[in-house]
């Protein structure tokens, strides 16, 4: 992470569908989305999407990038854990899990190894 | 013995077409009017419709709770354990009924919740009877004429949104304790599996006082936050992933209120070389303790889902277990002879497979399994999924993230202190197992493994009375043990003074 704030490499990518769905669900929220990979259990291993802001970032979350201007985090430990792979946002059918935000029409936000 | 599926003529189980939030005692419709399917992961085909929930229910509930948390809190505590064992003996009384219904919405084999999920959710209520029934407030006699009363009061009402791999015993776990402590419940099942407790209602909509448990189905990202975050709710508790954990304590601290948690897991389970130091049962129990990675076809939060073998017994030791792994009958989760349903959802199978295809790509080795299992018949476009072995190292992000499915990372160590390097080298403490016949390493390493629960020459038992929760990132608290009242109670210290004589200061 430099001081901007901004990734070092940038290891978040987005296929046409998710960049499309993300585009979607800005407008018709009328506002930015925020994606934080998911750990663990139940609901782990997905981009849990929220409104802009409402899940607070600490100083060891992780910045891996931006799709349509959304931000994409992962806490550090995590980040380490798993080798600081990179990610592909994607969209696949199936209802979000968690507390996440879907793109709609019965779709929901994945994850893919990048 | 095969259960006919729940919606079938000559089926235990009845089924309406619809299902309503159950909310004050009576069941409510949605205030939007939406509803959702609801499927059966066996047949990936819908069991019935409940309700798509907005935050105007929770706000419905949330009243509900209010109105009857004074009753509640204030009734004596023997007329409230009253309840509670009524509440036990009813799910006793419909044991089989709620056994092919949780197997029906979850995916998990019948024989499983007949014998564990649906007497451990009776047992829970029991329990909890029992603990307020014994509870004692404390006096301190400060001085000779001052004198500190401690009594525990109710919260109030409290808000619980459970998973969706257990959710039959989850409600059971929070809501016995909540309930025990005088508490009335705003409740929110998993997205997939809200069918169950609903049913559960139906068996208890009799017996609890209206507005005591209140459950309101939904999306997460829809009603999830209006309850969690909501100021008319004193306490949180929530089992599901750390991300969500994350928010859930967020919002908790908007409101100043406490939370409790329960996380995720990559449970360690270390076989030392002496368990293959005689070929009798003890042994036979260490290879059952390794294939119960399986055990809900994975999805438990203490899946013992890494297995360390001491390097002296791994073939053979290893050679065992493939062969017991092999042997798993995988299929209708209704069939009494079946020891591994589906994956609860398609979302679920996905991310198994797609781990799986990360293990391959970073060099761990397939020992068994690797894809998805097709039953056939009406089991056909069901989420199954072979029971899987992947054989690599601790580094590897198999080893480190948890998958969630029937998906065991295995690898080797050379002594005790490999062992629990191993072990702990994790962002989880949720489980252990440690399988030894020397006591002394058994002690000893049962104290020196970072997890909140370290099952010693045994795995997978949740007995009421053995207290339950995470060290690290696996949560805050403790859940299955009297302690848990602490959670849901405030203490109300009187400090009074016998004495006429005044301070003298003014």
């Amino acid at each position: 992470m430099t001081a901007t704030g901004r990734p070092l490499v940038r290891r978040i990518s987005a296929t046409p569908a998710a960049r499309e769905a993300v585009s979607r669900l800005r407008s018709a929220r009328g506002g930015p989305v925020m994606f934080v990979q998911s750990g663990g259990c139940c609901a782990g291993s997905v981009p849990m999407c929220f409104p802009a802001g409402e899940f607070i970032t600490g100083g060891h979350d992780r910045l891996l990038g931006d799709v349509e201007g959304c931000p994409f985090y992962i806490d550090g430990a995590l980040d380490d854990a798993l080798g600081r792979p990179a990610f592909v946002l994607d969209v696949a059918d199936g209802e979000p899990e968690g507390f996440s935000l879907g793109p709609g029409a019965g779709q929901r936000f994945v994850s893919r190894p990048g | 013995m095969r259960y006919i599926p729940p919606g079938q003529e000559g089926s235990i189980v009845s089924v309406h077409a619809r299902y309503e939030n159950f909310i004050g005692g009576k069941w409510m419709p949605p205030v939007a009017g939406k509803y959702r399917a609801n499927l059966s992961p066996a047949t990936a085909r819908p069991i019935c419709e409940v309700a798509e929930s907005t935050p105007d229910d929770v706000e419905l509930a949330l009243d509900a709770a209010h109105a009857a948390k004074d009753e509640w809190g204030e009734m004596s505590v023997a007329q409230r354990a009253a309840v509670l064992n009524k509440v036990a003996d009813a799910i006793d009384e419909h044991r089989e009924m709620l056994a092919v219904t949780e197997s029906w919405e979850n995916g998990k084999p019948v024989r499983e919740t007949l014998a564990a999920d649906i007497p451990l959710a009776a047992d829970h209520f029991r329990y909890f009877a029992a603990a307020i029934r014994s509870e004692e407030s404390e006096i301190s006699e400060i001085d000779k004429d001052l004198i500190a009363y401690h009594f525990k009061e109710p919260l109030g009402v409290v808000g619980q949104i459970i998973p969706f791999n257990f959710p039959l015993l989850m409600a059971a776990w929070k809501l016995a304790p909540a309930l025990a402590a005088g508490n009335c419940s705003v409740l929110k099942p998993a997205s997939p599996t809200p069918w169950s407790i609903l049913k559960l209602m139906e068996v208890l909509e009799d017996i609890l006082p209206p507005g005591v448990i209140n459950v309101v189905t939904g999306p997460g990202a829809e009603i999830g936050k209006a309850l969690a975050a909501n100021p008319r709710i004193a306490k949180v508790a929530f089992t599901g992933e750390t991300v969500t954990g994350r928010l859930i304590m967020q919002y908790a601290a908007e409101n100043i209120i406490p939370v409790t948690l329960e996380l995720g897991g990559k449970s360690p389970n270390i076989f030392f070389g002496d368990v293959m130091a005689d070929q009798d049962e003890f042994l036979d129990k260490a290879v059952e303790g390794l294939v119960l990675y399986a055990f809900n076809k994975g999805e438990v939060c203490t899946c013992p889902s890494r297995a360390l073998i001491q390097e002296s017994i791994y073939d053979k030791f290893m050679a065992l277990c493939l062969d017991r792994i092999a042997k798993i009958k995988e299929g209708n989760p209704l069939d009494t002879e079946t020891m591994m349903g589906p994956q609860n959802s398609a979302q679920q199978l996905e991310k198994i497979t797609s781990y799986v295809d990360i293990g391959r790509k970073e060099g761990a080795e397939v020992l068994i399994g690797g894809h998805r299992a097709h039953i056939g018949g009406e089991f056909e476009d069901g989420y199954f999924f072979e029971p899987t072995v992947l054989k690599g190292h601790n580094k590897m992000r198999v080893f480190q993230e948890e998958i969630f499915g029937p998906v065991l990372a295995v690898t080797t160590f050379t002594d005790e202190a490999d062992a629990l390097s191993i072990a702990n080298d994790t962002l989880y403490g949720l489980g252990a197992g440690v399988w030894t016949r020397d006591g002394s390493r058994a002690y000893r390493m049962g104290r020196a493994i970072k997890a909140g629960r370290v099952w010693t020459n045994c795995y997978h038992q949740y007995p009421a009375g053995a207290a339950f929760g995470g060290y690290k990132i696996s949560g805050v608290g403790r859940e299955t043990h009297k302690m848990m009242l602490e959670h849901y109670s405030q203490t109300k210290n009187l400090l009074v003074s016998y004495s006429t004589k005044p301070l003298g200061l003014f």
